[in-house]
């Protein structure tokens, strides 16, 4: 006998999902703006070799692009508690995400940083800038240009990364969906939304960012 | 005493021994053009006077401002020196206003109102205040070298250095930056600038250096030294340029 669609008792949750998807932005958002700042400074650490927090930098990027998410995230909450620091679900898995985030984006923005022209550093040593002026006012925000979509990408993948912190009991959309199958059995239907809703994040995250780095980093509304 | 005041400057780049004992006294109001072939070291002498690039033996002193030996207070040396460079360098980010503005507002710490005013005066200065909300790349070539006059001019620089300032424009374009260049020189402004214009040297600067090797080999007055030059190797290089 085939198989009958029936999403009603998916719909039926659909405040579940809907609270897993705003939760799911939520971490986004959150991971995204601490871990682009943590980006920031680690890329500028790196590309102008500030020691010795380039190295530190150095080692903690090639940790995390070498190591799986999930494993960080385990590391975060089940580990960090025998170091006496105890984070709740939500807790850990917005620090993961910014420690991740943190790592491709110091990579991410080192390349835009390091694509500044030579020229634009005399112009400003020449106008009597000292290097904290030169980053903050002549090379942060071409640099960022440069890279945006690369690392609206990141932040993509990292948004959907986050399913994994449903492992630790944060209640974002994974959370949501496997929460709704369990009680209704109905894993295709209820995945089958689940997934929609990624996707339909994703291309609304993907135009937001879009379009406030256009507005604000490139700095020319098109 | 001079404005600028330079003795026994040498400059390596590793062994490359670019700068070979330079002296040069610059009085207020002087307009020299800097002239000699490629690799002579004329970009370096520049770049050395707003400490762009290190001193490793001489003295260096800009209305009262020195270096010793490469000691001393570079960014206080560079409120006092403008530099204009062949590529513009203007940040790309900033409208032309905004460039004009960035260094009084941070390195001065002026006000909004007063860098708008000071960006209002110098775009006037080059003829462009209708450019100010234009972004660089919205405007030629020649304005932005206008931008980029405006942008030295704004930190009120005793001297302005030009490092072939037109080399980078269309031939139509080199003379709305040389006219304002001019007007600058008219009005007092001190002036040290590399160009390969030999008729604007001779026309407008009241003093001629011509550099080779590392070294000031031939200088006066460029009317004179133009039309007779004393060493064979000015002469070669006139014949070559003009
Ligand atoms: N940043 C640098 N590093 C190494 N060598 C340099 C550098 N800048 C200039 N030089 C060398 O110094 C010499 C003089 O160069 P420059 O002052 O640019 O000459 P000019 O402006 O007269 O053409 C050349 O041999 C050049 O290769
Ligand atoms: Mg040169």
């Amino acid at each position: 006998m085939a198989y009958q669609f029936d999403f009603a008792p998916v719909l039926a949750h659909t405040d579940l999902l809907l609270q897993g998807a705003a939760a799911t932005l939520g971490l986004t958002a959150a991971g995204a703006v601490l871990g682009i700042a943590l980006g920031v400074l680690g890329a500028i650490c790196r590309a102008w070799r500030i020691q010795p927090f380039s190295a530190a930098f150095g080692v903690y990027v090639e940790a995390i692009r070498n190591t799986p998410f999930l494993v960080q995230l385990f590391f975060i909450f089940f580990g960090l508690p025998a170091l006496g620091v105890k984070l709740s679900g939500w807790e850990a898995s917005i620090l993961a995400m910014v420690i991740n985030l943190g790592a491709y984006s110091t990579e991410i923005i080192r390349a835009g940083i390091e694509a500044t022209p030579h020229g634009q550093m005399e112009a400003a040593a020449s106008l009597a800038l000292n290097r904290a002026q030169t980053f903050v006012y002549v090379v942060l925000r071409p640099a960022l240009a440069r890279v945006w979509p690369a690392l609206v990408s990141q932040v993509i993948i990292v948004m959907l990364g986050s399913a994994v912190c449903s492992q630790i009991a944060a209640e974002e959309l994974t959370f949501a969906a496997n929460f709704i199958q369990s009680r209704n059995f109905r894993a295709f239907e209820t995945f089958f939304l689940a997934t929609a809703l990624y996707f339909a994040m994703a291309l609304l995250v993907r135009q937001l960012l879009m379009r406030l780095g256009q507005r604000f980093i490139v700095g020319r509304p098109r | 005493m001079s404005l600028v005041s330079i003795s026994g400057l040498h400059k390596h780049f590793g062994t490359n021994h670019v700068l070979k004992g330079i002296d040069l006294q610059v009085e207020q109001g002087d307009v020299i053009a800097l002239i000699g072939r490629s690799g002579s070291g004329k970009s370096t002498l520049l770049r050395t006077i707003n400490g762009l690039e290190s001193i490793d033996e001489g003295e260096l002193v800009v209305d009262g401002t020195a270096l010793h030996h490469g000691e001393g207070d570079l960014r206080a040396l560079r409120q006092k020196v403008g530099m204009v460079f062949q590529q513009f360098n203007l940040f790309p980010h900033l409208t032309a206003g905004q460039n004009v503005m960035l260094a009084p507002t941070v390195v001065k710490k002026l006000s909004k109102k007063e860098t708008e005013d000071i960006a209002k005066e110098m775009l006037l200065k080059v003829g462009l205040s209708d450019k100010f909300h234009a972004f660089p790349d919205q405007l030629s070539g020649g304005q932005q070298q206008r931008v980029a006059i405006a942008r030295a001019l704004a930190m009120r620089p005793k001297v302005m250095l030009c490092d072939e300032i037109t080399s980078a424009l269309d031939p139509e374009l080199v003379n709305e930056v040389l006219a304002v260049v001019q007007q600058l020189a008219a009005e007092g402004m001190t002036l040290i600038m590399v160009t390969h214009e030999m008729r604007f040297a001779r026309d407008v600067g009241n003093k001629l250096i011509f550099m080779h090797h590392g070294r000031i080999h031939e200088s006066g007055d460029p009317r004179i030294i133009l039309a007779d030059p004393q060493t064979p190797e000015l002469a070669n290089f006139t014949r070559a340029v003009m």
